[in-house]
């Protein structure tokens, strides 16, 4: 059976999927991806904190949007084993 | 000496702050919750003003190379050591070669790392804290990296037990939403009433640009009382005549966004300042997080001296428990 995992954000700050406004988001929901990939990044204090996928799967679903602002410790993705 | 397998999101060596040159222009620095910082301190037996390591969001990676005691206070990230969950708040013992790492932050903001010795820096000015803005003190004037390498002081001067705890009555606990007790002034004639009771009635949330040097805060805009632009002050309303800015105080640039001024902020300048946080409350407003909420109490001076009896009461207490094992917890 396929095991989901969810991806949290360990600090707050706001989150963004793309690596840079004019470049294309870093995983589109569905996309495969492997242990170590960067899904997102969440912006605080002016650093950019990248957010890797910890397992290797399909990433099912983003719960926030782009630019939204975040907890830390909230819930971002869900991951799909394979 | 202490390596830095990985330094967490922004790792500094801080003490108890580079006082007594803000007529200067140089601010404090120093660490943020000073009752964490001593607590660390107290439980490795270090002297009061001993540099630590202050971890904000994410904690580093530390591979030890020598045997010494450490001590973790502040919010609660979870320490492991080689992996094993160890308390907070207790003198802990670290053999050479164990590798301290930290969970995800549950509570708070700030985690104090003190070693045994302290954290050997060169002093500046009298102080080990970092100030990065400028670039100068603790390690190298800037945040830690992966690679550098620590070295520990001898900054210590009584033994402590490992296994000594702080008692839970005298470990404070942070939420998300919390009350940040400010006295008036030194420019609050300049909001208007309205605008002034708004300030004290609504939550605001702490935006991503809060750091050691300010907090930002968003919620409403405030209005200034209308007035003829006296000299040498700025043209927009919020603008006074240049002041020296209390640590603490709370700005609010053309009306948006209030600014609470931190350890490492510009020490004047001419913005009015509304109010300033009390100083125990400092501490309090280092442990909230980007997101979360703060809302404002007025206390007067007399209430805000009584509250801080109050806190060297608990600092006292602290020291007696740790230091005269009057009531101290001890499970080493």
């Amino acid at each position: 059976m396929a095991e989901q995992k969810t991806v949290l954000t360990p600090i707050p700050g706001v989150f963004y999927r793309k690596p840079a406004p004019d470049k294309d988001v870093y995983v589109k929901e569905g996309d495969a991806v492997k242990t170590g990939d960067v899904i997102a990044l969440v912006e605080v204090m002016k650093n950019f904190y990248e957010i890797k996928a910890e397992t290797e799967g399909v990433l099912a679903q983003f719960f926030v949007e782009d630019e939204d602002l975040l907890d830390a410790g909230q819930e971002i993705a869900v991951i799909i084993e394979q | 000496m202490i390596k830095v397998i990985n330094p967490g999101l922004q790792t500094t060596v801080q003490d108890h702050g580079r006082i007594g040159h803000y007529e200067v222009g140089m601010p404090p620095s120093g660490a943020m919750d000073k009752y964490s910082y001593l607590a660390s301190n107290l439980l490795v037996g270090n002297k009061d003003h001993a540099a630590v390591l202050e971890i904000t969001y994410m904690g580093p990676v530390l591979e030890f190379q020598q045997d010494v005691n450490v001590a973790i206070t502040g919010g609660e990230m979870p320490p492991k050591i080689n992996g094993q969950s160890v308390p907070m708040w207790e003198t802990l013992a670290i053999k050479a070669g164990d590798v301290l790492s930290f969970d995800f932050i549950k509570q708070g903001a700030r985690v104090y790392l003190a070693v045994a010795g302290g954290i050997d820096v060169p002093l500046i000015m009298e102080s080990r804290s970092t100030y990065t803005l400028c670039g100068i003190g603790g390690f190298e004037g800037r945040a830690l990296q992966a690679g550098d390498e620590l070295k520990i002081g001898g900054e210590n001067e009584s033994e402590i037990a490992v296994g000594t705890r702080i008692s839970d009555e005298l470990i404070p606990t942070f939420s998300k939403t919390n009350e940040i007790r400010v006295v008036l002034g030194l420019c609050s004639y300049r909001l208007t009433e309205e605008s002034k009771e708004r300030f004290f009635s609504i939550d605001w949330t702490v935006t991503p640009e809060a750091n050691r040097v300010g907090y930002r805060f968003k919620g409403e805009r405030l209005n200034f009382v209308e007035r003829e632009q006296p000299f040498g002050a700025g043209s927009n309303p919020s603008n006074v005549v240049d002041l020296g800015y209390p640590i603490g105080s709370i700005q609010v640039p053309d009306g948006v966004e209030p600014i609470a001024l931190l350890n490492d902020a510009v020490t004047g300048g001419g913005y009015a300042t509304i109010c300033t946080i009390i100083s125990t409350d400092l501490d309090k407003m280092a442990q909230i997080k980007t997101n979360e909420k703060v809302r404002f109490v007025a206390v007067d001076i007399h209430e805000a001296l009584e509250i801080r009896k109050e806190y060297q009461g608990k600092i006292n207490q602290m020291k007696q428990q740790v230091l005269g094992h009057k009531g101290g917890v001890k499970n080493g």
